[in-house]
C-alpha cells in the first residue's frame, strides 16, 4: 500500500513545499465520483455500478426518516442511517427518477452514521438505501408518496 | 454557502446550505430548450487532518442543497473545512469555526 494521507502530511509538514501541495489536496480528494453508478437508468444498474455484484441482504438495521406524504417532490427531506456494525457506506436510490441513483455517503471513522439532504422524487415510488459493511449489502426499501412530480418543467 | 457547525457533548452537528442550481439536464427553459445539466457532484468536509465527511451527489438532489452530518472528536474554535466540485468544474471552499450550543 501506498503512504498514508496523514503520514504524508507529517513528511511535507516541514518542507517549504507544503504549502503548495496542500493547496492540490483538496483537487485530489474530490475526484472519486462514480460517474457510471449516476448515468444509469435502472436501479439495478446504479447498484450494481455503485456496488459490483455484491449479495444483497435485507435489513431492519437501515432508518429511513421520509414523509409519508411528499407535498412537493422537488424538496423531499430524508434522513437516512444505520445501527450495522463496521458500516462503511450508505447510498440512496429511487426507481422515480431517470437516474436512481440520489447520493452515496462514505462513513468516515469519525463520522455518525447517519446524514440529512433534500432530494427529488418524480413520482410515488420506493426510497431503497443501501449500506456496505464488509463485503456485503443490507438494504431497506420505504415508499413515499408524492403528490407534484420534482423533475421537468 | 452557508455552514453551520455547533458542537455539544462532544458530537458536532453540521449543517450546510449551497445555493446552486442542481440542473437535471431533462428542464426545458421558456424558448423550449433543453437546459445542460448542472449539479454538485462531491461534497468534501475536514477538520484537522481528518476528512469528516463525504458524499458523492446526482441530479437527484434538491436545488441549493442541504446536508446534514454529526461527527466526534472537536472543540469550540476548531475549523470545518467544506469544499464541493461540480460536473462543470466549479468549486468553493467555505470554513466555519465550530461554535457552542
Amino acid at each position: 500500500m501506498g503512504i498514508s494521507r496523514r503520514n504524508f502530511c507529517k513528511t511535507v509538514a516541514g518542507s517549504a513545499a507544503s504549502v503548495a501541495v496542500l493547496a492540490t489536496m483538496p483537487g485530489k480528494l474530490l475526484a472519486n465520483w462514480n460517474s457510471k453508478s449516476f448515468a444509469a437508468d435502472k436501479l439495478d444498474d446504479a447498484i450494481a455500478a455503485r456496488y459490483g455484484a455484491l449479495p444483497i441482504e435485507e435489513s431492519t438495521a437501515i432508518q429511513i426518516k421520509a414523509p409519508e406524504i411528499a407535498e412537493n417532490g422537488a424538496f423531499v427531506p430524508v434522513t437516512v442511517g444505520t445501527t450495522i456494525p463496521g458500516a462503511t457506506n450508505i447510498s440512496i436510490f429511487t426507481p422515480a427518477n431517470f437516474s436512481p441513483m440520489v447520493a452515496s455517503f462514505d462513513i468516515l471513522p469519525r463520522m455518525k452514521p447517519e446524514v440529512s439532504l433534500r432530494m427529488r422524487m418524480a413520482k410515488t415510488a420506493n426510497l431503497v438505501v443501501i449500506v456496505q459493511a464488509g463485503g456485503k449489502l443490507y438494504r431497506t426499501v420505504r415508499e413515499v408518496k408524492v403528490t407534484i412530480g420534482g423533475c421537468g418543467g | 454557502m452557508k455552514i453551520k457547525a455547533v458542537v455539544q457533548n462532544n458530537v458536532v452537528s453540521v449543517k450546510m446550505l449551497i445555493p446552486h442550481p442542481m440542473e437535471t439536464g431533462r428542464r426545458k427553459d421558456q424558448s423550449g430548450a433543453l437546459v445542460p445539466e448542472h449539479f454538485i457532484t462531491e461534497v468534501t468536509a475536514t477538520c484537522g487532518a481528518d476528512t469528516v465527511f463525504h458524499a458523492e451527489l446526482g441530479p437527484g438532489v434538491s436545488k441549493d442543497p442541504y446536508l446534514s452530518f454529526q461527527f466526534t472528536g472537536a472543540k469550540v474554535g476548531d475549523k470545518l473545512k467544506v469544499s464541493w466540485v461540480d460536473n462543470k468544474g466549479g468549486t468553493e471552499t467555505a470554513e466555519e469555526a465550530i461554535t457552542a450550543m
